[in-house]
């Protein structure tokens, strides 16, 4: 699908430029070129689908849909795939978790949503099919939704409901089903696609030096580094690896589109794609940063078990994704 | 009669730039009101909003989760 695209980098690199094709310099120039060209018009595509999406499903139907329906089990998968359709913003987490808790939506089904959002949204699945490529895409978006939904039923069975902070236990009381009254917009899709279009540039900026950057390091990266270079570090065979990388991970920050290109070269690299993945998820779906937030509505005893169940679980999914590849 | 325009957003990046984007449309067209930050998590869910940054114009609340464009915002102030 991209051969045009590799043959563009090629041409500017060896012929426009003029550099040998065997030199390092060139070769990391010519994966920058490509890299960042492909990816962009991934990530374009999929960042403008996901806004068309979220145009007809704001945060505040997926509330209302989750307080008023009984889904009998299901609720968490159903908030773990509404977690992939919202944009997630850092700083809209407390908002949403007290207007989730305002609305009779469990706590469990709410952690669902917490989980899964960061770790699936838009820009992560765009630079995935960049990177990975469809195949590993689709499966690290089926895992991270399954690890959304189960984190989340195991943190409601655990019934952790005492340790909020009391401000939080107050709206709780008060919690009711289906109180907000959502006037939905109905415009036509016509007159949406004013906004959608500007969302999508102003994500597209945002991230924009992220990637590059993040390109940049792992361009140089694939140049410099042999083959096969971490293999001897990191086997497959050496079981401390996903949970020691996982745990490294856990209060670094960073969002997907800082990481993704580096894990991308650190697989190429010899390190197993699931040991990979499980750092990945560790780095953006908790920090230390999100456990801050997290503190004006939580005790601390609440964040260490939320931390420590969603830590297990991506740790378990590092290993079911060895064990697949 | 003048207005009461409140931000509503803990911090981030887009709830400062949603602040300046109103400061400046009201110097910039004389518009004759207040901007009050809301910054306390508690006071901005009374607002029942679930995504900032969000602006609230004589406690309504007209845009939420995004940086408004300035000519939504001089719409909705006159």
């Amino acid at each position: 699908m991209f051969n045009w695209l590799q043959e563009i980098a090629d041409y500017l690199v060896f012929d426009v430029f003029g550099m040998s094709t065997e030199g390092h310099l060139s070769k990391a120039l010519n994966f920058f070129i490509y890299d960042t060209v492909k990816i962009f018009l991934l990530l374009f595509v999929i960042i403008f689908l996901m806004g068309i999406v979220n145009s007809y499903f704001p945060v505040d139907k997926v509330r209302n849909y989750l307080s008023r329906n009984k889904l009998f089990g299901f609720e968490y998968l159903m908030a773990s795939f509404f977690g992939v359709v919202t944009p997630f913003c850092s700083c809209s987490s407390i908002p949403l978790f007290i207007g989730f808790v305002k609305g009779g939506i469990p706590l469990g089904v709410t952690f669902s949503f917490l989980v899964t959002s960061p770790l699936v949204n838009e820009v992560a699945i765009g630079l995935f099919l960049g990177l990975f490529g469809v195949k590993t895409t689709v499966i690290y978006v089926v895992s991270g939704i399954l690890l959304g939904t189960i984190s989340g039923a195991i943190l409601q069975k655990l019934k952790l409901e005492k340790y909020l902070s009391p401000w939080v236990k107050e709206v709780l009381i008060h919690s009711q089903k289906e109180q907000a009254v959502f006037t939905a917009e109905k415009y036509p899709f016509r007159n949406r696609l004013p906004f959608i279009w500007k969302e999508v540039l102003k994500i597209l900026k945002g991230i924009l030096p992220y990637v590059l950057i993040g390109i940049a390091i792992g361009g140089l990266m694939h140049g410099y580094i042999p083959e096969g270079f971490f293999e001897q570090y990191m086997s497959r065979d050496n079981l401390w690896a996903v949970p020691v990388s996982t745990i490294l991970a856990v209060p670094m920050y960073s969002n997907a589109s800082g990481v993704l290109p580096i894990v991308q070269v650190l697989v190429a690299k010899g390190i197993p794609l699931g040991t990979a993945i499980a750092f990945m998820m560790g780095v953006v779906g908790l920090s230390l940063p999100e456990a801050m937030l997290l503190k004006k509505v939580m005790s601390l005893k609440l964040i260490a078990i939320f931390f420590g169940v969603v830590t297990l679980c991506i740790i378990i999914s590092g290993y079911i994704f060895n064990f697949i590849f | 009669m003048s207005k009461e325009i409140k931000i509503l957003g803990t911090g981030c990046l887009k709830c400062k730039q949603t602040e300046a984007v109103v400061t400046n449309i009201v110097a910039e067209h004389n518009i004759d009101a207040t901007i009050k930050k809301v910054e306390d998590i508690m006071d901005i869910m009374k607002y029942n909003v679930m995504s900032t940054p969000a602006v609230v114009i004589d406690e309504k609340v007209v845009i939420k989760g995004r940086i408004p464009s300035k000519l939504e915002l001089i719409d909705l102030l006159k």
